[in-house]
């Protein structure tokens, strides 16, 4: 019991020399920009991976145990979490994250977002009410989270405030620079005609033009069935699109399906940090993905 | 609200206006003046508001709707869209197995618990078409630092509050509190609702344990603690009314009932979690009811006074392909039981069918010593290989183990069996909210029958999601 004690004290002390701020991250996007601000200042956790359809997480063992030690949670919001988070923050027993304290954060919160269905009822699907929570592949946006997410992590660290301020500044003006880069790289996207499995990239088709005719998935949330595959191929004559996109974290069957009979290319996209090993880092993500589209056009 | 109330006073002004003095009516106007002016001045904010918009919105042309969102105010909307989150379990099946009547486990004290049936027909032996379950469910946040939630089950004319208890949210320290009705913590199963079971009926087990119910359900307070490590660790206790199977209601004070649980889990690699858990629970029964077969095979009343103790085990394991379960994923999970009873029992010929509790005239009974320790376990394995389909596994076993009688043993049959069950599922999801199962069983829980069972079952949830535990 002496030792348990001991062993407690010892992490607790041991953690907060190592680290100031203990971030709890429920997607790889959101961790990978608390980590640009924080740097050594803060652990990061992060609670899923790009393979992982992040609607569909469990409230596994091994996230309450995390989140019970975060002094903040960093969400993707807009009811992306629904099926997992609100039970891994109820039995936390972490008062400091729960929805409405300055240790929850949703960054779908500060973005514009698009996509917010007019009526809500499940025949569409699984549809958010709050739109789609899909919301970091507009690199604007990530911008806009970067600069609430600093002020949250100073107002909740103040030691470090000036450090999370200026460690963002530089992520903002070289992220700036990056968004110009791939803005004109992306040029020739613009207007593209594209198929989706999931709508995972509309702030990515919005950012860049990309003209979304299809999804594969006959509703958000069901799986594309062959009939519905089969009518997306028709409509190929009257509308076609270029390329199918997916994410790192979806089924490659249906696109290659579409790509066999059509002979447009099947593209897979990082969706998220970590989605290919290009996708490394932020800049990573947006860099591969460009350059994935690019591919899939010439 | 102001315009109805210058309606009602308008109203009334007309009507009372030969009563009305000319003080009253200078009143009345200048009331009305003054909402003139107020509506009026409301009205031109909203215009400014209006042109103020129009004029941002032509400065950044944007093609898709959108939301535009001013930080926290509105972040907080992820489920109080609708307050309170409200969902329906739509829960029905056809069943085709034997007509066994008073069907139990044999070896097993019968569990009366309560019955969703109308009486002559048990739920629990219900054959052909029925509606099983039709759960309201009803949760919300009641303020920042508690959550509650009720759960009304609804069957055939009666409405019954399965679940209503409340649960911190603000404690911290990894400290949560529940109070209320709420599903015990013991066990894995136990907290499940049935709509969450990957089989259509609940293991033997849990039917030997708590009754048709198949479910220990407090009425009481839960303390939870969740320790500061990386690995998962909780320790829990709870105490409560205790008048469900094995205890019984009684009039008294204190708590008839206690539970005590401890889990540990965590990851192994990025594709597999585990948890395994440890519980007890006691309580205590004052004639408690059951139907037994005396050794002519007649009915007989038995009624039990005494303690009961239960130790569970528990363990879970789910695989995925790099932890994402939703094209493919495999859950193991086993359960053991353990449980002694000790007191006494009396058998009566409460019919007065003339059965061998009573000896001497009708009415008359016999208390004898009641000592009992028996166990049980199950272990299934559920198999998700497309992202629409399901099939799995079950077995299950139980061991009617020691049983002491006492001077009721030359009365009663006191059989030495070991129930057995052996279950196959396939189900389909059209999406995570409806779903279909077809459910073959061989059920040799009952002495000398051979029971093939052919179950036909949906589960539709409507409206908010819940959020699943592990």
């Amino acid at each position: 019991m002496k030792h348990f004690a001991m062993s407690i004290l010892l992490a607790v002390t041991g953690l907060s020399a190592q680290a100031d701020l203990k971030v709890f991250a429920t997607v790889p996007e959101w961790g990978a920009l608390a980590k640009e601000i924080g740097g050594d200042k803060v652990r990061v956790y992060t609670a899923t991976n790009a393979f992982q359809d992040p609607h569909r997480i469990e409230a596994k063992p091994s996230l309450l145990a995390q989140a019970r030690q975060a002094n903040l949670l960093v969400a993707a919001g807009a009811d992306l979490e629904i099926g997992w988070l609100p039970l891994v923050l109820r039995d936390s027993g972490n008062s400091a994250i729960q929805n409405g304290r300055s240790g929850y954060f949703e960054a779908s919160a500060f973005v514009n977002r698009l996509d917010v269905p007019a009526t809500l009822d499940r025949a569409h699907g699984d549809l958010h009410a709050a739109g789609n929570p899909h919301t970091h592949l507009d690199p604007r946006n990530v911008l806009k989270v970067g600069e609430a997410l600093t002020a949250r992590m100073a107002e909740l660290d103040a030691a470090n405030a000036t450090s999370y301020q200026a460690a963002f500044k530089t992520f903002a003006s070289k992220w700036q620079v990056a968004i110009a880069r791939w803005e004109k790289e992306a040029a020739p996207l613009k207007g593209v005609p594209v198929l989706v499995h999931h709508q995972s990239f509309v702030y990515l088709s919005h950012w860049l033009g990309l003209k979304e005719v299809g999804a594969l998935e006959p509703k958000p949330g069901i799986e594309p069935t062959s009939g519905h595959l089969t009518g997306l191929l028709s409509r190929q004559q009257t509308a076609p699109a270029r390329m199918v996109l997916r994410a790192a974290y979806q089924q490659e069957g249906p696109s290659q399906w579409i790509a066999g009979k059509t002979g447009i290319p099947a593209v897979l996209l990082p969706y998220t940090v970590g989605g290919t090993p290009e996708a490394g880092d932020l800049f990573g993500l947006y860099d591969d993905t460009i350059q994935r589209l690019l591919k899939g056009i010439r | 609200m102001q315009k109805s109330f210058a309606m009602a006073a308008l109203l009334a002004a007309s009507c009372g206006a030969q009563a009305a003095t000319d003080a009253d009516l200078a009143a009345i106007r200048a009331q009305i003046d003054e909402m003139k002016k107020s509506y009026e001045q409301r009205i031109a904010s909203l215009e400014k508001k209006l042109v103020q918009a129009e004029s941002k919105a032509s400065a950044q042309p944007v093609a898709a709707p959108v939301v535009t969102t001013e930080g926290r105010q509105t972040a907080a909307s992820t489920a109080s869209g609708f307050n309170p989150e409200v969902s329906l379990i739509l829960q029905g099946q056809y069943k085709n197995m034997k007509d066994v009547p008073e069907r139990g486990i044999t070896g097993f004290y019968p569990a009366g618990g309560h019955d969703h049936g109308d009486g002559a027909i048990p739920g629990i032996s219900k054959r052909g078409f029925s509606v099983e379950h039709t759960e309201l469910v009803l949760a919300a946040n009641i303020d920042p630092y508690w959550r509650g939630q009720a759960i009304i089950a609804m069957v055939d004319g009666t409405a019954e509050v399965e679940e209503a208890w409340f649960q911190s949210l603000g404690l911290g320290h990894g400290i949560g509190l529940k109070g209320g009705r709420y599903r015990s913590g013991i066990g894995y199963l136990n907290e499940q609702h049935p709509h969450m079971w990957d089989f259509a009926d609940a293991p033997l087990m849990y039917q030997a344990m708590f009754g048709e119910e198949a479910s220990y359900v407090q009425d009481g307070v839960q303390f939870k603690w969740l320790a500061p490590t990386e690995t998962f660790i909780e320790l829990g206790v709870e105490a409560g009314r205790g008048a469900t199977f094995p205890g019984t209601d009684r009039n008294k004070n204190g708590s008839g009932a206690a539970a005590a649980f401890a889990h540990v889990g965590g990851d192994v690699g990025l594709s597999s979690n585990w948890r395994a858990g440890v519980s007890y629970l006691k309580t205590k029964a004052k004639e408690r009811e059951g139907h037994f077969e005396d050794i002519g095979g007649v009915e007989a009343l038995g009624k039990f006074t005494g303690d009961s103790s239960t130790v569970l085990a528990d363990f879970v394991w789910k695989w995925a392909p790099n932890g994402n379960p939703k094209y493919q994923n495999f859950k193991f999970q086993t359960e053991y039981f353990s449980r002694r009873e000790k007191g006494d029992l009396t058998c009566s010929d409460d019919e007065g069918v003339g059965n061998a509790c009573d000896p001497l005239v009708a009415g008359d009974s016999v208390t004898s010593r009641y000592k009992t320790r028996q166990s049980g376990w199950y272990a299934q394995g559920v198999f998700q290989f497309t992202p629409q389909w399901r099939a799995g596994l079950r077995y299950e076993q139980l061991d009617s183990g020691h049983r002491d009688f006492g001077a009721n043993a030359a009365n009663l049959v006191v059989a030495d069996y070991r129930p057995k069950k052996a279950t196959a599922m396939v189900d389909y999801s059209w999406s995570e909210f409806s779903r279909v199962r077809l459910q073959f069983a061989q059920d040799k829980s009952m002495l000398g029958i051979t029971d093939n069972q052919v179950t036909l079952q949906y589960v539709m949830s409507l409206g908010a999601h819940g959020a699943h535990k592990f």
